[in-house]
């Protein structure tokens, strides 16, 4: 039985921890959130530099030819201080996609640029305020060119090119990459609930892109696209989970009312029990979702799906009741509980609902048992 | 990662599933009703086989009848074993926690006597703490006893005593000083549950079964060499005791399954539809599962540690919070999708055999045995997370000044 990380993998976890410990505390990431910057460029930096956008990347390619749990360790600890970085738009979407489904030439064009942090990537998917289908996309491309409009896009404000789910004109969907440079592509920034993370509506007029390999075959691309990020994305969870539930620990040790510390109440004390039980639960079903990933299995699908729901559920749980713990202050501009409870709210949307991942979970474990 | 067993583990696990398979009894629907005459007697046989093969209590010096080996190789051994009929439940309490305190605290030649005996089922332990006065603050008990000569006199009751009515010992904590603070008068000792004076009354559970009791104690009469520890230790003594019940009970139970739910989903209509189909069934399936998984993968992290030698964190604390509520939010789900035939409770005529009905009534007090959910939480909160402990109105006050319930 060997469910853990490797050494080698602790160690880069410790090592990124460290960095982010020293260079992107609150303060740092509250910059963003005051739109002093779109997003904090010198942690972006120093991610680079590390040759961290390079994780998963082959070395043929500018990368570090390290693979899915390397991620999955970095991910644990940009989620633990809810980064303000577009790690996961330009790692886990643009360059998993191209990585995964690129041609040849475009693998060549663009990973070593993603790799050495040049360009930033990103994934434009949705297509307004309801779930995307293949059956609903209306991007669509025809003579390379590209026409519709993607919102919310992560990080579409000043990403530079953009994986695009389109319509493959009646037969489902394809991806396609289009540079964001180029004329026919307009960005708007847009509102959301994490401001700390830009997202924004890009519509295409004409745009020049082209289409990634196996056409007709988008809707599973995407599928296997989006079970790996769910993976990286509850490793994010679980460091965030973490996060909210030591601060709100820390802030009840401290705090007084009626002549005691809150810490001793046990509605306080269950509350972060609770939050213990979820962490554990959801740490858990993320390292299997690492696993699964990593050996390219054919459980990827109801790994991925387990690990989504127990980090978003999780999350999302501890980002709320850190705030509930602080009482007012912790409502307040000036706390840092807003981190993590809009940053909880954004990952269990981010790659589609809680309620669309169980669907997806039931139905692997319906085939599943039928079989 | 991989789930794999290291060279020495898998060696092992080969040896282990020979072994089974010459010495062990295949899995039968027909055992589920047995009477208890029935299963104390195939317990006791399958227990004496193990023993005899080192199988019993693995991790346990071979002097005392255990198998000296590792603690992986007791998860690898209850992994093959749970794969057959193999009987174990009435022996949980007394080689779980009663007979770690007899080593523990016992005399050598109380080991002697009692250890081998346990280990091949011969005599069966119970663990007579809770009283009416209280389960959870066990220390707040009120039978005492008190010395005369090289004896002590036990008087008062206990209760919840699971297997007192088949048990041939208990360990039995007692308030031998009441003018101290309720911790520190506790003294804790063996009793042959053949002892005059002694009675056992089954309780009938809500359930309808009967699988605990009162244990009535009038002018019980125990050696002085029958102590377990120190006169006033018996709190420090208890803690043993409850540290190892934390290990036994956190398994978890059997029942039915997410995957016997999606079963039941996709044969039970509801809506006109099967039940596989309507969004909040699915919804409960998945939240169902991702807990089932969790804890399932949680256990690997902790054989991990162990298997690698090193001390597993504190993550197994979850365990029984999480499996006794969801045993019984499952079982009552179950329910819910038969409509109103989900009040059938027959084996004959409800799906599953009953198991869903059951698994409700048997969850209920899962979640009060060993620990209730609060204060697993609080111990959660204290130990693992540092939160300071409730604060006592009882602390410094003599047991008999204490404010005090009916
Ligand atoms: C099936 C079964 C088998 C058992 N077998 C045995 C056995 O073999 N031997 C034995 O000695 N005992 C046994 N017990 C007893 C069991 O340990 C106690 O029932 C349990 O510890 C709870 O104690 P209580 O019943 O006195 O409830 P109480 O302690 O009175 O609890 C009542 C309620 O108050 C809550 N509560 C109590 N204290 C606190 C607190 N500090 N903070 C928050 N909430 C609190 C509890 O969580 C519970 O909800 C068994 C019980 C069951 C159900």
């Amino acid at each position: 039985m060997n469910f853990d990380f490797s050494d080698d993998q602790k160690m880069i976890k410790e090592q990124v921890r460290k960095f982010l410990a020293d260079k992107c505390g609150y303060a740092v990431t509250r910059r963003v959130l005051e739109g002093k910057e779109p997003y904090s460029r010198d942690v972006w930096k120093g991610l680079v530099d590390m040759g961290l956008t390079g994780t998963a990347i082959p070395e043929e390619h500018g990368g570090l030819g390290l693979g899915a749990l390397e991620l999955c360790v970095i991910a644990e600890e940009l989620g633990r201080v809810a980064a303000a970085v577009p790690f996961s738009s330009s790692v886990y979407l643009a360059s998993e996609a191209i990585n995964l489904f690129g041609t040849d030439a475009q693998k060549a064009n663009w990973l070593p640029k993603l790799a050495a942090g040049e360009i930033i990537g990103t994934l434009a998917w949705a297509e307004g305020t309801h779930q995307p289908t293949a059956r609903n996309i209306k991007t669509s491309f025809a003579g390379g060119k590209l026409n519709g409009e993607k919102l919310p896009v992560p990080d579409g404000s000043y990403a530079d090119i953009a994986v695009v789910v389109v319509s493959a004109g009646g037969k489902g969907i394809s991806l396609a990459i289009v540079d964001l440079r180029e004329a026919g592509v307009t960005r708007e920034t847009l509102t959301t609930v994490d401001i700390v993370r830009d997202h924004a509506r890009l519509t295409f007029k004409d745009a020049p892109a082209e289409l990634m390999s196996d056409q007709g075959n988008g809707e599973a691309q995407l599928a296997r696209l989006l079970d790996g990020a769910a993976v990286f994305f509850a490793f994010e969870q679980v460091g965030g989970t973490e996060a909210a539930m030591n601060m709100a620990r820390d802030y009840a040790m401290e705090r007084f009312a009626f002549g005691r510390v809150i810490a001793s109440y046990q509605a306080i004390k269950h509350k972060l029990a609770d939050m213990y039980v979820k962490l554990e639960l959801a740490r858990s079903n993320a390292y299997f979702g690492a696993m699964q990933l990593n050996d390219q299995s054919a459980e990827l699908p109801e790994a991925a799906a387990t690990a989504r729901i127990a980090a978003t559920d999780a999350y999302c749980f501890a980002g709320q009741e850190n705030v509930q713990v602080h009482g007012g202050i912790g409502y307040t501009w000036e706390a840092d509980t807003q981190f993590h409870y809009r940053r909880s709210k954004l990952l269990s949307l981010t790659i589609g609902s809680p309620v669309n991942w169980k669907n997806k979970l039931v139905s692997c474990l319906e085939a599943r048992n039928a079989a | 990662m991989d789930f794999n067993d290291t060279p020495e583990e898998a060696a092992y696990r080969a040896k282990v599933r020979e072994w089974l398979a010459a010495n062990a009894k295949p899995k039968s629907d027909a055992n589920d009703n047995l009477r208890l005459a029935e299963v104390l007697k195939r317990s006791k046989a399958w227990q004496a086989t193990k023993a005899e093969a080192g199988y019993a209590c693995i991790t346990w010096p071979k002097e005392w009848g255990g198998g000296g080996g590792s603690t992986i190789e007791s998860v690898i051994f209850g992994q093959e074993e749970s794969k057959y009929d193999a009987p174990a439940g009435v022996f949980a309490i007394g080689l779980g926690m009663c007979i770690p305190t007899v080593m523990a605290w016992g005399s050598e030649e109380h080991k002697k006597r009692f250890v081998k005996p346990a280990v091949r089922g011969d005599e069966i332990w119970c663990q007579l703490f809770s009283e009416p006065a209280g389960g959870s603050d066990v220390a707040g008990l009120r039978t005492r006893a008190e010395k005369d000569g090289d004896e002590w006199v036990i008087n008062g009751q206990k209760v919840w005593t699971s297997g007192a009515h088949y048990c041939d010992y208990g360990i039995v904590v007692v308030r031998t000083d009441p003018n101290v603070p309720k911790h520190k008068g506790l003294t804790m000792f063996w009793v042959d549950m053949k002892s005059p004076g002694i009675e056992v009354r089954p309780i009938k559970q809500m359930s309808g079964d009967s699988n605990f009791n009162e244990v009535f104690f009038t002018d019980v009469r125990v050696n002085d060499d029958q102590r377990l520890g120190n006169v006033g230790d018996g709190w420090k003594v208890a803690l043993t005791t409850l540290m190892n019940e934390r290990l036994a009970v956190g398994g978890g139970m059997g029942g039915t399954s997410v995957k016997d739910l999606v079963e039941m989903a996709r044969s039970t209509e509801m809506d006109g539809m099967p039940a596989l189909q309507n969004g909040s069934v699915r919804e409960r399936i998945a939240d169902w599962y991702v807990q089932e998984q969790g804890l399932k993968l949680t256990r690997y992290r902790t054989l991990t540690a162990l298997s690698k030698g090193q001390t597993p964190g504190p993550e197994s604390s979850i365990s029984k919070i999480v499996s006794a509520k969801k045993m019984q939010d499952l079982g009552a789900f179950a329910m819910d999708m038969q409509d109103i035939g989900g009040i059938i409770r027959d084996p004959e005529i409800s799906a599953e055999n009953a198991s869903p009905q059951e698994m409700w009534f048997g969850a209920a007090g899962y979640r009060i045995a060993g620990g209730t959910d609060e204060i697993l939480r609080n111990i959660v909160a204290e130990r693992v997370l540092g939160m300071p402990g409730d604060i006592r109105v009882d602390k410094d006050v003599p047991f008999n000044q204490m404010p005090r319930g009916k």
